[in-house]
């Protein structure tokens, strides 16, 4: 296992989850008793094809969505709903039009209930974080998709999260941009030290950022499958091993 | 990654032109807005000179700014306009106290405005004017029903675009806000209620040029003092260019309340405007 951090909270055990949706009366599985554990500090990617239930799990993880059954523990304590220790970061940035880049970063900590200057004391360390310190007072009108993004994922990290819950934070961007944002992530877990889960549909994606990446099977409710990316940090998408990782991956998805 | 945005400094710089060529810009600019109205005055104005324009009907413009003076500078006027602005002030507040809160409770309760629907449905197609009559026979033919008819009539503009505008409050920004653990008292204040501004103020603004369209036909109708009042009398006195005076009253305070409402809604929320 390939682990660089040395963080101890932030460990994600699954247990036996299910999950369903109703879709005109038939029950679709998504989920079917699954197990997993994200050690502390660890990146993991999960990919799959649209409609595995990769999102689904993400959104049971961040408390968004209830699972029909089975227990999710964050550091051995069951956790149910929203916390405190989790935060999420959307497709799409979902910043507040009306209030700038600034009181964008401060919203998490403002609506948990710290006071404003604080929350924006706090807020601009995150901004330097993620590069965007000069536009602080600009509206998210102005700003570019990737910027966007940036300043949603400050806002994520403003709150101190122990574990980062990333749904395809890079879809929707243009390459090139997807590239400098991946590159960016990666810096940004390494410096921030968190458990990083990430959804994504793109395998590089997965390969340059995750220590781990789980494949959710095709077919419903079938088994995961589990592979640990032993490439050394900084990742380069041209290395001989990165694509031999890659080639490999694809066939366990089968793509081959 | 590109960046999309200005400095203040280079904003600054794509400003700083040459005063002269500005001031050149600006008269073209007021020309290629306002250059159609003055030209209607003017061939209004000469048209009456040139005696093609019957002045018992059409008085020459400059015949109705002199009554305008007159009837201001007497103060007629002034008293007919402050009891029309009374009139359709009063209304048109009782319609926002009323109409917002009740917006946002319907917006966030479906329940409620399931209930509500089908009544405010056939209230709103019903025309105020034609419930003038009841609201009469109610209220007496005094400032009761005046106001009462106007607020009828200015209430539901304002009521359905607050419905309107929470329920279309964006779902991903309450689910982000419900994602950091805020309230849903928090979710309300901090992201239902600024999102439904901009959705009111279209309400509010419609609710305005109701008003006054309302208050000049409850004037027509019983009242011995307003603007809408004045048109009439003047008509029925042969005053033709005081008429045109009360008519041009009431062009302005429709201008006038746009106006108003355009700035506080550039105050308060300019982030949903012009969006460059």
């Amino acid at each position: 296992m390939f682990d660089t951090h040395q963080t101890t909270s932030g460990a994600v055990t699954i247990r036996d989850l299910s999950k369903s949706f109703h879709l005109d009366g038939a029950p679709l599985t998504v989920l079917r008793h699954l197990d997993l554990d994200i050690p502390a500090g660890q990146s993991l990617a999960i990919v799959g094809a649209s409609g595995s239930g990769k999102t689904t799990l993400l959104r049971i993880l961040a408390g968004l969505e209830e699972p029909d059954s089975g227990d999710v523990l964050i550091d051995d304590f069951p956790v149910r709903g929203l916390g405190r220790d989790r935060s999420v970061i959307f497709q799409e940035p979902r910043l507040i039009p009306w209030l700038n880049v600034l009181r964008n970063v401060a919203f998490g900590l403002e609506v948990q209930g710290v006071a404003r200057t604080e929350a924006e004391t706090r807020a601009r360390r995150y901004l330097r974080l993620v590069g965007l310190t000069e536009f602080e007072s600009a509206l998210p009108r102005q700003l570019s998709g990737g910027m966007a993004q940036r300043v949603g994922i400050a806002r994520a990290l403003t709150v101190q999260p122990e574990i980062l819950l990333l749904d395809e934070p890079l879809g929707a961007l243009d390459a090139m941009t997807k590239l400098a944002m991946q590159k960016e992530l990666s810096r940004i877990w390494a410096e921030e030290r968190v458990t990083m889960v990430l959804v994504t549909h793109d395998l590089e994606e997965a390969i340059f950022l995750a220590d781990r990446v789980m494949v959710l099977p095709r077919e419903k409710g079938g088994t995961p499958k589990l592979m640990d990316i032993d490439l050394t940090r900084p990742r380069d998408r041209s290395d001989r091993e990165f694509v031999r990782v890659r080639q490999q991956l694809m066939s366990e998805f089968g793509l081959h | 990654m590109t960046y999309d945005i200005l400095t203040p400094a280079e904003r600054a710089g794509a400003q700083s032109a040459a005063p002269a060529s500005r001031w050149r810009q600006r008269a073209q600019g007021l020309l290629a807005d306002y250059g159609l109205v003055l030209g209607f005055f003017a061939g209004w104005q000469i048209a009456s000179m040139a005696g093609w324009l019957n002045p018992a009907v059409f008085p020459a413009p400059d015949r109705v700014v002199a009554a305008l003076w007159n009837g201001l500078s007497s103060g007629a006027l002034v008293d007919d306009i402050v009891i029309s602005l009374q009139r359709a002030g009063i209304a048109f507040l009782a319609a926002v106290a009323l109409g917002i809160p009740l917006g946002l409770l319907m917006g966030q309760m479906r329940p409620l405005e399931r209930a509500l629907d089908p009544i405010l449905q056939l209230f709103r197609q019903t025309s105020a004017l034609a419930l003038y009559p009841v609201f009469i026979l109610i209220f007496g033919l005094g400032e009761g029903s005046k106001v009462f008819v106007i607020f009828w009539a200015t209430l539901f503009p304002i009521l359905l675009a607050t419905i309107g505008g929470v329920k279309e409050v964006d779902l991903k920004l309450v689910e982000m806000a419900h994602s950091f653990g805020a309230s849903q008292l928090t979710i309300f204040r901090r992201v239902i209620l600024p999102a439904s501004v901009p959705p009111i103020f279209v309400g509010l603004r419609l609710s305005a040029t109701t008003a006054l369209l309302l208050l000049i036909a409850a004037e027509m109708i019983g009242a011995n003092k307003g603007v809408g009042f004045q048109v009439m009398n003047a008509q029925y006195n042969f005053q033709i260019p005081l008429m045109f005076a009360a008519i041009f009253l009431l062009a302005t305070l429709g201008l006038a309340a746009n106006w108003v409402l355009v700035q506080l809604q550039r105050r308060l929320c300019s982030w949903s405007l012009d969006p460059r």
